[in-house]
């Protein structure tokens, strides 16, 4: 065990090594901070001063070690359209984007989980056909397009639901959150239901297929034979037996929904992360954007790191398979 | 001595049409796929207007409604028009080209690099074989759009740059699936003979190894397809995927968007219209080969 938590942590910390070089790269290799920071008119003893200060004339090796110390101390630089430090207003965001990012799993699991055991139990019938043939439209709908659509139907058309902004926030332990009031409900509604569809599909597409090899299974069979209802079967013995692949998944998945969430962030205008990176990446805010890269592949790092130990810690074979190589 | 049956020999052709042929669904999709495909490839045929063409658009025809005479009376719009008076139908037409231009490349790319690298893996097995596969690992954990991003945000964007963009994002797939294909094949007695007559290694990988290998890779191919031209039409969506000068299916929808507001659906919602019919034909198709060409699958 120990050896795979060593290997694991030695391989993160590889893929930590390699995507901060990534981003150094491009923030300091490519392009001149310098002439973002200074007025045009400065004087080349100016931007010799300041290139000075910001340590630009050192070797580059030098200035990734520098970098990488900022890193560490937490300290990207304060951003430019804002002014505050960088890490500072990426952290104020994050609630908004955690709780879009709950809500749309929440969404996805509650409708996915009953469809999908509809269509393993029917899987000849009409409706478990349709059920996969709409699921596949589920991932073939562009993310962006749904969310347009949605904002012309539900907020142009019919003037049900805001189509941006958050709306109140209530604090709860010191987070801001929406889902308190009907108002922030409103509001909250339509971008997880819109992020909540990029994940429904696979959860439809996962549960089907469990409830489809749970069927064949010996204990189903003895439920049967013990004269057991089908409700009971399903409900108790399939649903307990199928429910830890998909809540595995949809742990593993929840990263992809925070990235994915920058889409739905830019078109509902919700005040989250990812709007902020598409807003920095359009203002040329590089701390901001330095930021959010370190912030986001630390998170999956960490993610990719804790569903590998716990699998092995979990599993028998992933824990012998590896030590066998 | 009889009673082996020879298996029935069929021309490629005849097995495409006997795949689809079954289920109405997928022909439906195959069906809408070529004719997309055929008007993007004859585009400048099939439209009423260069919609690229300045000379050709009349600012007085801007942002009209479905269905509508132009200015002059000498255009019917079809779909609407934009804000600089651009026949929408004429823009998809075009914008589809594009996308399915970037779409294919960046897959062919992708498809190139990962079956010589997931070949190269399975062949040479050992220290590449787990080198190859660790980046694959990696690279996987991570959602496409996210090394999407980050790519284009570092190092700008233009065409060549989403290219490549989605190409890094993609080879990871076809590099697992022609591994995994290949690992199998390996055990077989046809690379033990050809081994054996002293073939060289290329052409072992090449002419007896791979040839066996293509099927799953067709169908990943065929998936991956479909998620380029969405990857590329978000992230041109978003202004970090393609310029101005090469307006994508994505690159309209996010033309049309602040015209939302004001209830001028028509600028966003047919080319994205045409996007997802284009994605989901693309799916249907890749679905009925999935069911066709996996083994595992077959009845």
């Amino acid at each position: 065990m120990l050896t795979i938590i060593l290997r694991r942590m030695s391989e993160s910390l590889f893929v930590l090594l390699l995507m901060s070089l990534l981003v150094f790269a491009g923030v300091y290799a490519i392009g001149n901070p310098v002439d973002l920071l200074i007025s045009p008119d400065a004087t080349p003893q100016d931007i010799e001063q300041v290139t000075k200060a910001l340590g630009l004339d050192k070797p580059l090796w030098v200035q990734y070690g520098y970098f990488i110390v900022q890193v560490f101390r937490g300290d990207l630089g304060h951003s430019f359209l804002v002014g505050t430090p960088a890490i500072e207003l990426l952290l104020s965001k994050m609630p908004a984007t955690m709780e879009l990012a709950v809500a749309a799993m929440l969404m996805a699991s509650i409708v996915g989980i009953p469809l999908g055991l509809i269509a393993g139990l029917k899987s000849d019938s009409w409706i478990g056909k349709t059920i996969m043939t709409a699921s596949i439209f589920g991932f073939s709908l562009p993310t962006f397009w749904v969310g347009l659509v949605f904002i012309m139907f539900f907020s142009v058309e019919l003037g049900w639901l805001p189509s941006s902004g958050r709306g109140p926030t209530s604090i709860v332990l010191g987070i801001p959150v929406s889902f308190l009031s009907w108002e922030g409900l409103r509001h909250l509604l339509l971008p997880a239901l819109n992020l909540a569809l990029f994940k429904l599909a696979l959860i439809i597409r996962l549960t089907r297929a469990g409830t489809q090899e749970a069927l064949m299974q010996d204990y189903v069979r003895f439920a049967r034979a013990k004269g057991l209802s089908q409700t009971r079967i399903i409900g108790v013995h399939v649903l307990k037996n199928i429910l830890i692949p998909i809540v595995t998944v949809i742990g593993l998945e929840f990263g992809s929904v925070i990235a994915f969430s920058i889409v739905t962030e830019s078109i509902f205008a919700w005040p989250g992360m990812g709007k902020l990176l598409i807003d920095s990446i359009n203002g040329l805010d590089r701390p901001v954007i330095v930021a959010y890269l370190c912030l986001i592949v630390v998170f999956f790092v960490v993610i990719n790191l804790a569903v590998d130990l716990i699998y092995a810690l979990l599993d028998p074979r992933v824990r012998f398979g590896a030590s066998a190589k | 001595m009889n009673d082996i049956q020879l298996p029935e020999i069929v021309s490629p052709g005849k097995r495409l049409w006997r795949i689809f042929a079954s289920d109405w669904i997928a022909l439906l999709g195959l069906a809408v796929l070529s004719l997309l495909v055929l008007l993007a490839i004859f585009a400048p045929f099939v439209v009423p207007q260069n919609p690229y063409d300045l000379a050709q658009l009349n600012i007085l025809d801007g942002r009209l409604p479905p269905a509508s005479q132009s200015f002059d009376e000498k255009m019917f719009y079809l779909l609407g028009t934009d804000d600089q008076g651009r026949d929408i139908y004429s823009a998809i037409i075009f914008g589809m080209r594009i996308s399915l231009g970037v779409g294919l490349l960046s897959t062919l790319g992708a498809l190139l690099i990962g079956t010589t690298l997931g070949l190269s893996a399975a062949y040479l097995g050992k220290k590449a074989d787990s080198l190859i596969m660790r980046i694959v690992d990696i690279q996987l954990s991570f959602p496409a759009i996210l090394i999407a991003l980050i790519l284009l945000a570092v190092f700008g964007q233009g065409l060549g740059k989403i290219i490549v963009a989605l190409m890094t994002v993609q080879w990871a797939y076809y590099a697992r699936t022609v591994r995994s294909a290949a690992l199998v094949e390996m055990g077989k007695e046809y690379i033990e003979a050809a081994r054996c007559l002293g073939l060289g290694h290329l052409r072992i990988i090449f002419n007896h190894l791979l040839p066996n290998c293509i099927a799953p890779l067709i169908v990943v191919a065929a998936m991956q397809i479909a998620a380029a031209i969405a990857l590329e039409a978000t992230l041109s969506f978003l202004g970090l995927g393609l310029p101005i000068t090469e307006p994508s299916l994505g690159l309209l929808i996010s033309n049309g968007y602040s015209y939302l507001m004001s209830g001028k659906y028509w600028i966003s919602f047919y080319p994205g219209l045409a996007l997802l019919v284009m994605i989901v034909s693309i799916n249907l198709v890749a679905d009925r080969l999935r069911d066709t060409l996996n083994p595992r699958l077959q009845k």
